[in-house]
């Protein structure tokens, strides 16, 4: 099985024009853009476009789930970390597929990496996400992480660390469903639901059932003002 | 959230919900076997006790430790402030030291306020005088919330020397911004002259008001803070404001005993109800070190802006 989907043959398949426009943020770009005056576009958000919706994430995950089977040689001593908020649904996911192939039941969880962030100082102090390992620990497993959008690593690198305080598994895997591209360290992922060339102005967002009534990735361009 | 927590009252109802929350996380890290997280690293964080304690000091020292934070411990004994030093030039001297935060006891009300003008870093207050002790009235909100589910309608009396109480004040502040009933119990020596301004109940019948509570926080009574007689004996007080397994049994099934310690047993509270499954007592120290991280991480894990942190 491949480890990457192509670029090409995704790109071809994604030009669904019917992503929900989100109209707040766009209007607010809009308004610093040069071209906010050049008629009825102007009203336009700035083209918010869905690049994975509905089925397409399950698709992505049932064949990720059969990589880490594959990979892991039946995803014994496997555990799950769904890193939050959106990579914790993810995970469960993962586990509820990987559970329908095999029958094997994947421990999964959730690990926050607030505490161990390298831009906490960047921004007010925020909430906390909820860390939750299965009862038996990730001494000795085989870690997968598990996030929704893989962009500079950072998120990675800090989870790493929180690994590290945790316990000491095995081996580290990683998960994304999306790989945006823009990496400024050296962190790659093993699994990669789609692989989506970006510019750095633009926003990822996915929105998954389980906390937004609908399952999408959805590309926002952002117009330089 | 502002810069300092130097009352109670400085918290709204999302900033004390957000501590609580943040504690119930960190609470976790307590439990693993690597307490402790990167997040302050580089900080330094002075513990400024002009006034005697132990579980506070240490309850700072730990929070601050655990997230790896440079602690600074300084304590007027043997220190140039029994030479005469105000508080100004050790603020002064503490600010020159880069300190990110100053956590403050001091025997005068208003102390961390005036402190709070000089130093840069943010102040918190870990009592002053007879006015407040915000980290205590949140750990006693996170014990009793953990405890009872929820804060919102529960019915908490506090009982006993609330004149001298810094804890009281700070709690009623706090409860009542979380939404629960506080009925201060007390015999009336033993009120502040303002108490008809605090947003709380006043009674002086500890056994009417037991069968009403959820939660019951019985104070020390402060001798050491006493130049006068405020009660006939001991003995007397005990007999009506004391805590004994007698009066426990009037109290709802579930409802909670809570002390901020130290405690006189005998006093205030009866031996076997200090070490009863319904005292909160040892809890009440544990959730300590949890609050505070969660209030220093709050106050300086984030960038800081004028006036605030958000």
């Amino acid at each position: 099985m491949a480890d990457a989907v192509p670029h090409a043959h995704d790109r071809a398949r994604d030009r669904d024009p019917s992503a929900a426009p989100d109209g707040a943020r766009g209007g607010r770009d809009r308004s610093h853009s040069p071209s906010a005056s050049s008629g009825p576009s102007s009203q336009a958000p700035s083209q918010p476009r869905a690049v994975l919706e509905g089925p397409d994430i399950n698709r992505a995950l049932i064949r990720i789930a059969h990589e880490i089977l594959e990979r892991t040689k039946g995803a014994e001593d496997v555990v799950l970390l769904g890193i939050p908020t959106r990579g914790v649904q993810l995970a469960a996911r993962l586990a509820r597929h990987i559970e329908q192939f095999e029958g094997a039941r994947v421990p999964h969880g959730s690990l926050d990496v607030t505490m161990y962030r390298d831009d906490l100082r960047l921004r007010p102090a925020r909430a906390l996400g909820a860390t939750r390992l299965p009862p038996d620990g990730i001494d000795d497993r085989i870690v997968v992480l598990v996030d929704d959008v893989l962009y500079s690593g950072r998120t990675v690198r800090a989870a790493l660390d929180a690994l590290n305080d945790l316990g000491r598994p095995r081996a580290v895997q990683l998960a994304a469903l999306v790989d945006r591209g823009h990496r400024e360290l050296p962190i790659r992922a093993d699994y990669v639901g789609k692989n989506l060339p970006t510019a750095k102005s633009e926003t990822v967002k996915v929105y998954l059932d389980e906390v937004d009534d609908r399952d999408a990735v959805v590309l926002i361009k952002k117009e330089r003002p | 959230m502002k810069r300092h927590l130097i009352s109670a009252a400085d918290l709204t109802k999302d900033d004390a919900l957000l501590i609580l929350d943040t504690a119930e996380e960190l609470a976790r890290v307590s439990e693993r076997s690597v307490k402790k997280l990167p997040t302050l690293r580089g900080r330094t964080v002075v513990n400024l006790f002009f006034e005697d304690s132990t579980r506070t000091r240490i309850s700072f020292e730990a929070a601050a430790k655990r997230l790896s934070a440079d602690v600074i411990n300084f304590s007027a004994k043997g220190s140039s402030v029994s030479k005469g030093e105000s508080l100004k030039d050790t603020a002064l001297t503490l600010e020159a030291m880069g300190a990110d935060a100053v956590v403050i006891r001091h025997r005068a009300s208003g102390a961390p306020h005036r402190l709070a003008s000089w130093v840069r870093g943010s102040v918190l207050n870990a009592g002053d005088g007879t006015h407040e002790h915000p980290t205590q009235a949140l750990l006693d909100a996170f014990t009793m919330r953990r405890r009872l589910g929820g804060l919102d309608g529960r019915r908490v009396a506090i009982v006993g020397d609330v004149l001298h109480s810094r804890v009281a004040r700070s709690n009623v502040l706090l409860l009542n911004t979380l939404g629960a009933e506080v009925t201060l119990v007390a015999p009336p020596t033993l009120l502040p002259v303002s108490v008809e301004t605090w947003p709380c109940a006043v009674s002086y019948d500890l056994d009417a008001v037991l069968p009403k509570s959820d939660a019951v926080m019985m104070l020390r009574v402060q001798r050491e803070r006493m130049n006068a007689a405020y009660f006939p004996s001991a003995r007397e007080y005990s007999r009506r404001y004391g805590l004994d397994a007698h009066r426990l049994a009037r109290m709802p099934e579930d409802a909670v005993v809570m002390h901020p310690g130290p405690m006189n047993r005998g006093m205030e509270i009866a031996a076997e109800v200090a070490d009863s499954a319904r005292s909160t007592v040892v809890e009440q120290v544990a959730n300590g070190v949890t609050i505070r991280m969660a209030v220093l991480y709050l106050l300086l894990g984030g960038a800081t802006f004028e006036g605030g942190t958000r």
